[in-house]
C-alpha cells in the first residue's frame, strides 16, 4: 500500500558522475511500486472535490452550500466566507484567492471546496452547490486588453509588467532589415500525473501535507498564512511526483486540502482528474512578438529592435519573471549592439499562465530563429554561417549589458549540431507507410511528400536570476550499514522525474567514496532545496550535496588521522572503494572509523545576480547559460498539410554530464516537448473556455510522432559549480519547436509563424497570421522589476 | 449498478427484454469513457463481451459474417482479404484500444467519427440485430438515423454485420492532426465493385453521419466506363478526370467547424483522399492485372 512509502528514502547501488548510472527511482516505477501523489492512502480520510466557476468574468450573486450538504456523506463545504485567515496567495504576488471573492476572473476559478466520505459523494456534492453568477464582459484576447477602453481583469488593471531594455544605439543603421511577426499558442505541461495530495491533521493543530510539487517551502510560504498557521506548524513532505515541467511551480488543492483537513480534524484527499488538472495549474503564455533585425551586408548583426506581449491570463503566478526571462533573451544568442526590447505581460481573463519548461525562451526563441532564417535568405548566406558569425562567446556582451563571464561553447555546439548524422533518406513510395506524414491513418504511398531541413539555436539561463538569493540546502550523513559504509542524503530538492535523486547519489558515491547511497523523501525538515526549475537542481542540490559530502569527508579523515596519529600520514588521505586511503596505501574501510555516524549540513549559493534597472540593463542579472542547438529534417505531405517529423538532432551545453544517459532523456524528452508545441499542442480558448480539456483533444506525440533522437552534448565546464555541470533539463525544448518550424517553412515554402502549424496553414489553407502593427507601449510607471520571491 | 453478466445470446436478449434500461458493453471503449466523465449513469449494465454468438467471422456463398463482438486486432489479424476494414481497424486509437473495442460498440455508438462505419457502408452492410421476438435484418441507408443514433430498438442487441464479399480493391483513410490515436477530422472509404461496375464512396467525420456521394459514384463508374478501365485495368484513367471525382466526393460532405478541424480544411482532405483512393483501387487492379 502507498501510505508505507511515504517517507521511505530510495536507495542506489551503484555509478558515479560521469557514469550513466541506474536510476534509483527506476525500477520502483518500471514495476508500478513507486508511491505517486494520486497513490496516497490514510486510515479515515476524506475526498475533496473542487467548485470551479464556469465563466471567465463574472460577480458571485450568492452560493448556497446547503443541497450540496444534505447529500449523504458530504461532510464539509467551505466558501470564501468560511477562510480562517489571509484570503489570498501567489508565487510572486499575493493576487489569487484561495477561494472566490464576489468575482471570479477565469473559467476554471475555484469557488468553494467540499469534503465527502467518497470520491462518488464528492462529485455530486460538487454538481450540488448552487452559485448564483452575473456575467460580466470578459477579455479574452491580450490586445484588446491593452486598449484604454478595456475592462480591467484586475485591482491593478490589465499590465502585469512592462521590461523595456535599451542598449546600444537602436536607431542604429543597417544595410538590412527583416521584419517579422511571430505567435505562440497556450501550450500545457500534460504531466502525466494530475495534481495529488493528502492533508493529515497534527495533534499540535498543525497539518503535515504530503504532496507533488517541485518546492515545498514556496509551498509552505503560501499555505501557512492562508491557513493561519506558523510556518513550523505546516510540514510538508513530497509525494511522488510525476512530471511537472513548470505545472507544479504554483499551489493547486495545497491550500484547500490543508483548510477542510483542519476544519474536519480528518485527513482529506485531493485528486485532480485529467479534465480538472487543464483548470488546475498554469499554463505556458501565449505569445505576440513583432521583431525587426538589422544587419551588415556581411552579415554582421546591428540592431534587434523587438515588441512582445505575453498573455499572464487572471492572475500573476510567475509572469513577471517569465516576461523578463523573455525580454532578455529576445535578441536570441547573438552578439547585437544595439537593442530596444519591450515586453508587456497583459492580464485577460483567460486560464492563468506561467512556469513551463523553457520559461519565456521558448517564445522568443521562435521568432528570433525565424528572424536569422530570413536574415540569411535576404543576404543570401547559409543559414548556419550566420548564426555562426554572430553567436555569442565568453566576453560576449548581452542586450542587458551583461558581460558572459562563464562558459559560452555556442558556436561549437552549433558546428556539432550541423555535423550531425542525417537520416537515411529512402523514397517515400519504398517505406513502411506509418512513417509517412499522416501515419496510422494510411492516407498516403509516398505521393506529394516534400522534406524539409530546419536548424534553430537558442539559450537560457540556469538557476534564478535578477538578484534573487537562490540556494539549496543538504544534509548528508556517513554511518555504517549492514555491508558497508552508507551515506544518507537529505534535501528538499524534489525528483519530478528528471532523475535528480539519482545524481545526487552519484555526487555523495564520487565524493565519500562509497557504493551505498539513500536518498530520503524531501521535506521540510530541512531548509529549502528551491525549485526543481529553471534547470537549476544539478547545480543547486548537486553543489548543496556536494559540498557537504567535502564537510563529511573532512570530519571523517580527522578522524582517522586522530585514530592513527598525526605522522601516520605521508600521501593526501583520500576515500575510495569503501576504503580510506593514505596515497596509494590502504588503511582500512571506511567503517572502520563510524563507529558513531558522521554529519553535515551545508547551503548552496551560487553567485550573486542583480536586477533589470529602468532601462532593462544589468551587470549580471543571470548567473550562468546554457546553449542548446537542433537540426529537424521533416516531411510534409503538400496536398493534406500533414507533417511527420523524421529526425531530430540535438546538441546541448552542458558543462560536465553527470549521467550521460540521464542528459540524454533530457534532450530526447524536452525535444518531444518543442515538437508538441510546434505540431500539436494547443489549449484551445473559446471565450475564454477551455475547450479541448482533455487528452482526447488536447493532442500530445505519441510514438509515431516522435522521430529517433540524434544527441551530443559540449562538455565546457561552468567555472565555480561542482564538477562545471550546468542545468540540462530545458536546452532542447527551446530550440525544437523552432527548429520544426523552420523545418516546415523549408519543406512548404509557407511563412508559418504561428505555432502549432496547423494542417490548414501546411496545405496553404490559412494563410499566415497577420497583425495590424505591434501593440502600442503602456501607459505604466516604468519597468519596476518587482521580484518578492523571500 | 447492477451487471448481468450472461453467457449465451438467448439468455442476453432475456435480460434485455427485462430490463430495457440496462446498457449494452462490449469492450467498454467508448461506454466507460462516459461512465468516468460522470456523463451516464446507467442502473444497470449488460455485458456482451462472453457471448459467443457475437464472436463469430462465418463465410458463406459469397456472403460475410462478422459479430459484433469481434475486435479491431482480430478483424486485423483475420480479415486482411477485406483491406478496408483492416486499414480502418488499424486506425482505431492505440493497441490496448484495438484489443478491447469491437465493431458491435463502433455501430452502438453509430458517431459520425466511428471509423469501420465509412467502410461498412461502401460495403452496403446489414446488421442484423435480434431480441426475443426475433431476429431482423436492418439495412445500411436505414441504420444511422442521426449524430450518434441507430435503427435500434430498445430490447435489441447487434448480433453482426453481413455483407457481400466485395470483388475489387477497396480502402479506408483518415485524417487526424496527429500521426496516431486521434479522431477522424475526416474519413474516407472507397470500394470498387468491378462485378456491378459501380464504386461506392463513403464520408466520416464531415457531417451528422457517416455520408455516401452518390454523384461522385456515378461520375467515378463513368469514367471508367470511358476509358475502358472496367474491362481492361491496364487502361489509364485520365487525371483530371480522377480530381474531378475528389471534388465531386467532397461536395458530398456537410463539414463544419470545431476544435478539432476547420470545415475547409474537411472538404479539401476528403477530395485529396477520394481522388487517391479512387488512384490506388485503379493501381491495385493494374498490379493484380500484371
Ligand atoms: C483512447 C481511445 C481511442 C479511440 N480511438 C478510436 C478511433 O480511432 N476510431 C474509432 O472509431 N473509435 C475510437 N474510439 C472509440 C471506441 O474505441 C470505438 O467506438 C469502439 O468501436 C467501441 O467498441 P466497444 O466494444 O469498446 O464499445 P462499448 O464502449 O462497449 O459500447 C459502445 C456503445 O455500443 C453499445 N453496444 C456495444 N455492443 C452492443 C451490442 N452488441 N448491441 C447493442 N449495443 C451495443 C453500448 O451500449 C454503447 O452504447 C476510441 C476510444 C478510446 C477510449
Amino acid at each position: 500500500m502507498a501510505v508505507e512509502a511515504r517517507g521511505v528514502g530510495l536507495a542506489g547501488r551503484a555509478g558515479r558522475i560521469g557514469t550513466s548510472a541506474a536510476r534509483i527511482d527506476g525500477l520502483p516505477k518500471a514495476l508500478g511500486s513507486f508511491a505517486y501523489g494520486s497513490d496516497l492512502w490514510e486510515e479515515g480520510m476524506l475526498y475533496g472535490a473542487t467548485v470551479r466557476s464556469p465563466h471567465p468574468s463574472a460577480r458571485i450573486r450568492s452560493i448556497d452550500v446547503a443541497p450540496a450538504l444534505a447529500l449523504p456523506g458530504v461532510r464539509r463545504v467551505l466558501t470564501a466566507a468560511d477562510l480562517p485567515a489571509r484570503r489570498r496567495y501567489g508565487l510572486e504576488y499575493e493576487d489569487q484567492p484561495v477561494l472566490a471573492e464576489g468575482i471570479v476572473r477565469y473559467a476554471g476559478e475555484p469557488v468553494a471546496v467540499l469534503a465527502a466520505d467518497d470520491p462518488e459523494q464528492a462529485r455530486a456534492a460538487v454538481a450540488a452547490v448552487r452559485v448564483e453568477y452575473e456575467p460580466l464582459p470578459a477579455v479574452t484576447d491580450m490586445e484588446a486588453a491593452l486598449r484604454p477602453d478595456a475592462p480591467a481583469v484586475t485591482e491593478v488593471g490589465n499590465v502585469m509588467r512592462h521590461v523595456r531594455i535599451v542598449h546600444g544605439d537602436p536607431d542604429a543603421r543597417a544595410d538590412v532589415w527583416v521584419e517579422g511577426y511571430y505567435e505562440v499558442g497556450m501550450q500545457d505541461q500534460a504531466p502525466l500525473g494530475p495534481e495529488a495530495g493528502l492533508a493529515i491533521p497534527a495533534p499540535d493543530g498543525g497539518v503535515d501535507l504530503h504532496v507533488s510539487t517541485q518546492w515545498l517551502h514556496s509551498d509552505r510560504r503560501q499555505i501557512a498564512p492562508c491557513v493561519g498557521l506558523p510556518e513550523e506548524k505546516v510540514r510538508l513532505h513530497c509525494a511522488g511526483v510525476g512530471g511537472a515541467f513548470g505545472a507544479r511551480e504554483d499551489v493547486s488543492m495545497h491550500i484547500h486540502a490543508c483548510l477542510l483537513a483542519l476544519s474536519l480534524g480528518r485527513p482529506v484527499k485531493m485528486v485532480y482528474g485529467r479534465e480538472e488538472s487543464f483548470f488546475g495549474h498554469v499554463h505556458r503564455h501565449p505569445a505576440r512578438i513583432w521583431a525587426r533585425t538589422g544587419a551588415r551586408r556581411d552579415g554582421t548583426l546591428v540592431s534587434a529592435r523587438v515588441r512582445l506581449l505575453l498573455e499572464s491570463g487572471a492572475y500573476t503566478s510567475s509572469s513577471s519573471v517569465v516576461l523578463a526571462n523573455a525580454c532578455t533573451f529576445a535578441a536570441g544568442p547573438y552578439e547585437v549592439p544595439n537593442a530596444l526590447i519591450e515586453g508587456t505581460s497583459v492580464y485577460t481573463n483567460n486560464p492563468p499562465t506561467g512556469a513551463m519548461r523553457g520559461f519565456g525562451s521558448v517564445q522568443v526563441c521562435f521568432a528570433h530563429e525565424a528572424q536569422m532564417d530570413k536574415l540569411a535568405a535576404a543576404l543570401g548566406m547559409d543559414p548556419l554561417e550566420l548564426r555562426l558569425r554572430n553567436a555569442v562567446h565568453t566576453g560576449s556582451v548581452l542586450p542587458t549589458g551583461q558581460t558572459i563571464r562563464g562558459s559560452a561553447p555556442g558556436r561549437e555546439v552549433l558546428e556539432r549540431c550541423a555535423a550531425l548524422p542525417m537520416p537515411p533518406d529512402i523514397p517515400p513510395t519504398d517505406r513502411d507507410r506509418l512513417t509517412l506524414p499522416g501515419g496510422a491513418g494510411n492516407v498516403g504511398r509516398g505521393e506529394h511528400i516534400r522534406r524539409g531541413v530546419g536548424l534553430a539555436f537558442g539559450y537560457k539561463n540556469v538557476a534564478y536570476s535578477y538578484g534573487f538569493d537562490d540556494s539549496c540546502e543538504a544534509a548528508v550523513r556517513l554511518e555504517r550499514g549492514i555491508d558497508g559504509p552508507v551515506a544518507t542524503i537529505h534535501t528538499a530538492a524534489i525528483e519530478v522525474g528528471q532523475g535528480l535523486h539519482t545524481v545526487l547519489a552519484q555526487i555523495a558515491r564520487t565524493e565519500l567514496g562509497v557504493d551505498e547511497v539513500v536518498v530520503e523523501q524531501p521535506d521540510t525538515e530541512i531548509g529549502s532545496g528551491g525549485s526543481t526549475s529553471a534547470s537549476r537542481q544539478t547545480v543547486m542540490a548537486g553543489g548543496a550535496v556536494a559540498t557537504a559530502c567535502a564537510t563529511v569527508r573532512e570530519r571523517l579523515l580527522a578522524r582517522v588521522v586522530e585514530a592513527l596519529g598525526p605522522d601516520a600520514a605521508r600521501g593526501p588521505l583520500r576515500l575510495e572503494d569503501g576504503r580510506v586511503f593514505d596515497g596509494d596505501v590502504p588503511l582500512g574501510g571506511i567503517d572502520h572509523f563510524l563507529d558513531t555516524p558522521v554529519e553535515a549540513r551545508e547551503v548552496f549559493h551560487h553567485r550573486p545576480t542583480t536586477p533589470l534597472d529602468e532601462r532593462g540593463q544589468g551587470e549580471n542579472p543571470h548567473v550562468m547559460f546554457i546553449f542548446g542547438a537542433m537540426r529537424a529534417v521533416v516531411e510534409v505531405d503538400e496536398e493534406l498539410g500533414l507533417a511527420r517529423v523524421v529526425q531530430l538532432a540535438g546538441v546541448q551545453d552542458v558543462g560536465k554530464a553527470l549521467n550521460p544517459r540521464g542528459v540524454e532523456g533530457q534532450i530526447e524528452g524536452g525535444a518531444a516537448q518543442g515538437l508538441g508545441l510546434a505540431l500539436l499542442e494547443e489549449i484551445q480558448l473559446r471565450d475564454g473556455r477551455i475547450a479541448n480539456a482533455s487528452f482526447t483533444d488536447y493532442l500530445l506525440p505519441t510514438i509515431l510522432d516522435m522521430p529517433p533522437v540524434v544527441s551530443a552534448v559540449v562538455e565546457d565546464p561552468e567555472p565555480g559549480v561542482p564538477y562545471g555541470a550546468k542545468g540540462v533539463g530545458e536546452g532542447s525544448t527551446i530550440v525544437a519547436t523552432a527548429a520544426i518550424a523552420a523545418a516546415l517553412r523549408d519543406a512548404t515554402g509557407r511563412e508559418l509563424n504561428r505555432v502549432p502549424v496547423t494542417p490548414d496553414e501546411l496545405a496553404g489553407l490559412a494563410p499566415a497570421r497577420t497583425s495590424g502593427g505591434p501593440a502600442p507601449i503602456p501607459d505604466v510607471p516604468g519597468p519596476r522589476a518587482v521580484l518578492d520571491y523571500r | 449498478m447492477e451487471v448481468f453478466r450472461p453467457s449465451s445470446l438467448y439468455e442476453a436478449l432475456e435480460v434485455r427484454a427485462a430490463h430495457p434500461q440496462a446498457i449494452p458493453i462490449a469492450g467498454g471503449t467508448d461506454l466507460m469513457v462516459e461512465l468516468n466523465f460522470g456523463r451516464r449513469r446507467p442502473e444497470a449494465i449488460l455485458d456482451v463481451s462472453r457471448l459467443p454468438e457475437l464472436q463469430v467471422i462465418g463465410r458463406e456463398d459469397g456472403r460475410v459474417t462478422l459479430g459484433a463482438g469481434v475486435t479491431y486486432a482480430r478483424i486485423i489479424r483475420e480479415l486482411a482479404d477485406h483491406p478496408a476494414l483492416a486499414q480502418a481497424a488499424r486506425t482505431v486509437g492505440s493497441p490496448q484500444i484495438r484489443n478491447r473495442g469491437t465493431v458491435g460498440g463502433n455501430l452502438g455508438t453509430a458517431s459520425p467519427a466511428g471509423d469501420s462505419l465509412p467502410v461498412l457502408a461502401v460495403y452496403d452492410a446489414e446488421v442484423v440485430a435480434a431480441s426475443t421476438a426475433g431476429t431482423r435484418r436492418i439495412p445500411w441507408r436505414e441504420f444511422l438515423v442521426g449524430p450518434k443514433r441507430n435503427a435500434l430498438a430498445p430490447d435489441e442487441l447487434i448480433v453482426a454485420v453481413e455483407w457481400r464479399q466485395p470483388d475489387g480493391p477497396g480502402s479506408f483513410s483518415k485524417v487526424g492532426t496527429r500521426n496516431a490515436m486521434v479522431i477522424a477530422i475526416a474519413g474516407v472509404s472507397l470500394q470498387l465493385d468491378t462485378a456491378a461496375r459501380r464504386i461506392r464512396i463513403a464520408l466520416g467525420s464531415v457531417g451528422p453521419t457517416i455520408l455516401r456521394a452518390p454523384e461522385a459514384e456515378a461520375f467515378g463508374a463513368g469514367i471508367l466506363d470511358e476509358s475502358g478501365a472496367w474491362a481492361d485495368p491496364r487502361a489509364e484513367v485520365p487525371a483530371d478526370a480522377l480530381g474531378r471525382f475528389g471534388e465531386l466526393a467532397a461536395a458530398a460532405a456537410r463539414p463544419i467547424d470545431d476544435i478539432r478541424g476547420t470545415a475547409a480544411y474537411r472538404r479539401h482532405a476528403c477530395a485529396v483522399l477520394a481522388r487517391r483512393a479512387l488512384t490506388w483501387a485503379l493501381d491495385d487492379r493494374r498490379l493484380a492485372a500484371g
